[in-house]
């Protein structure tokens, strides 16, 4: 019993908690329509290294550009690629999960033995070879995340797909004379939207931290684009004197990755409510 | 009339088991032929067979006139129309993520004006499925529910709506009401025999239940380790001639 009301009371803690995020982010979107006023890449040499004041609410950093400005726009840039890079890996990696298990037999072998071999690549690896072949930009750090990350979603796909598929609702589907096609979209799908949806949630996080990093060694975006990695290294020779200048974004990236883990967490509980166990 | 006709079936597994010997029989239009056996002697791989879910090593398996063994997926969907079923279990036939309505209408929605019916009408989704919750007798409000918030009788209700909804020749009832109480099991097979003369349907009713086969078919089948042992009319049942196993059978219901 005590763990059931403990476990209600997390569960609302986690909503206040996502719906405070919401607001937040609400409110910046709000803040950047209405109100921002600088140019990210404006420089000013004779405001570098400001401290806060009202005029600029973060300072200025080391070529006079406005903190909070270079923050709020960054977080399109890392956010928004981050969302990109997941949703191309889902786009990709769910059909061809509900395909091969769908399919079984010889075409599951084939195309998840394809799947194992993107799998034997660690992303920081494909990420820096791919910027060697491609060269730096935030585009090329996109292909290389969605080569790398797709694969975990056509497995977990596969894998519910393969339990599903042996179901007797399957086989009336069948019976019934629905064309695969239809059993795929219509019977299987909806038993993987929570799977899925957990999974994404808990990877926009990962996704974010690798755009950052690779950003930050120079793979990613390419200076002056505000991406909050790149703004971590740009930041770096004044760490000692201004360290404010490494704080904002670094608490950026905190912030984002632990409300995407947190969603993550949030949706995970919500789909773990069985409907089906009857 | 013949509508399905087995010659010569015969199934093996893998690991060499022979689950069907020699299967012959037919079974006539608008007839319910009843098929009787104990767990394990090969009911349920007869039903899959006829189902076409699984291939058989050898015979023939005609339905409407034409071997169905041979064909591809492709070629089978238009009889996969007149050759419906119903299973054991109806709370796994039901998608569990899937309202009722959507699960009654899905083989009408892939079918369309294919489906060719004579008895119901599609007018609109709602009206349709309406009208099939009336034919098994269900309360429309229902529709609107998943199935786990339906009972187990009401689940094996909409599981035959939606196995009529295409309005087939032959419905393969495989056990259909052995997951059920006994006030659930009389009163659907009670329904099941209304409908067959409704909709002019033909059944072929699987069962390990002697006395359920009995009450719904005019020829009983009764199989034994992968063969059938005994085929009669149903009025016969009590005949001198009756296979020794069969008279077991009728000794255990008595």
């Amino acid at each position: 019993m005590e763990t059931s009301e403990s476990n209600s009371y997390r569960m609302r803690f986690k909503k206040i908690l996502l719906i405070g995020a919401l607001v937040v982010i609400a409110g910046i979107a709000v803040y950047t329509f209405l109100v921002l006023k600088y140019d990210p890449s404006f420089v000013n040499l004779e405001e570098r290294l400001l401290p806060a004041s009202l005029e600029h609410p973060l300072g200025t950093d080391h070529l006079g550009r406005d903190v909070l400005t270079r923050i709020l726009l960054g977080s399109q840039l890392t956010v928004g690629y981050g969302f990109l890079a997941l949703l191309l890996a889902v786009a990709i990696g769910v059909p061809f999960g509900i395909f091969a298990g769908f399919k079984g037999g010889i075409v599951d072998r084939i195309l998840m033995r394809i799947a194992d071999a993107f799998l034997s690549f660690p992303d920081t690896i494909v990420a820096i070879v791919l910027s060697g072949l491609l060269g730096a930009g935030i585009e090329n750090l996109l292909i290389a995340i969605v080569i790398v990350k797709w694969v975990n979603y056509a497995r977990l796909v596969r894998s519910t797909v393969v339990v599903e598929r042996q179901k007797d609702y399957i086989t009336m589907a069948k019976i019934n004379g629905l064309s695969e096609r239809r059993i795929m979209v219509k019977h299987l799908f909806p038993h993987l939207i929570g799977h899925v949806l957990v999974l994404a949630s808990l990877d926009l996080g990962k996704i974010i931290l690798l755009i950052s990093s690779l950003s930050y060694i120079g793979l990613g975006a390419q200076p002056p684009a505000p991406e909050w990695g790149a703004m971590l290294n740009e930041a770096r020779p004044y760490f000692q004197s201004v360290p404010e200048l490494m704080v904002f974004p670094g608490l950026a990236i905190v912030t984002v990755v632990l409300f995407s883990n947190l969603l993550g967490d949030f949706l995970r509980d919500k789909f773990d409510v069985k409907k089906e166990v009857a | 009339m013949t509508l399905l006709k087995l010659k010569n079936v015969i199934k093996s597994y893998s690991n060499g088991v022979n689950v069907l010997k020699d299967i012959n029989f037919s079974l006539e239009k608008k007839q319910c032929l009843g098929l009787v056996g104990e767990s394990g002697c090969g009911k349920s791989t007869l039903a899959r067979c006829v189902l076409q879910l699984d291939n058989i090593d050898g015979g023939e398996i005609q339905f409407n006139g034409v071997s169905l063994q041979d064909l591809n997926e492709r070629e089978l969907k238009p009889h996969r129309k007149n050759l419906q079923a119903v299973l054991q279990n109806p709370s796994s036939s039901l998608n569990p993520k899937l309202k009722i309505r959507e699960s009654l209408i899905d083989p009408y929605l892939q079918f369309g004006n294919q489906a060719c019916l004579k008895h119901f009408h599609y007018t609109n989704e709602e009206a349709f499925v309406t009208q099939l919750m009336e034919a098994v007798e269900l309360p429309d409000a229902l529709a609107d529910r998943y199935p786990h918030e339906l009972s187990g009788g009401q689940k094996q209700r909409v599981t035959i709506a939606r196995a009529i909804s295409l309005e087939p020749s032959l419905i393969v009832l495989d056990e259909p009401t052995s997951s059920l109480d006994v006030l659930s099991q009389a009163s659907i097979l009670k329904l099941l025999t209304g409908l067959r003369e409704e909709l002019d349907l033909s059944y072929l009713f699987i069962s390990h239940d002697l006395s359920a086969v009995n009450t719904m078919s005019q020829q009983i089948m009764v199989m034994r380790d992968g063969s059938i042992v005994d085929h009669f009319s149903q009025e016969n049942i009590f005949s001198e001639q009756r296979n020794d196993y069969t008279k077991e059978l009728i000794s255990l219901f008595e």
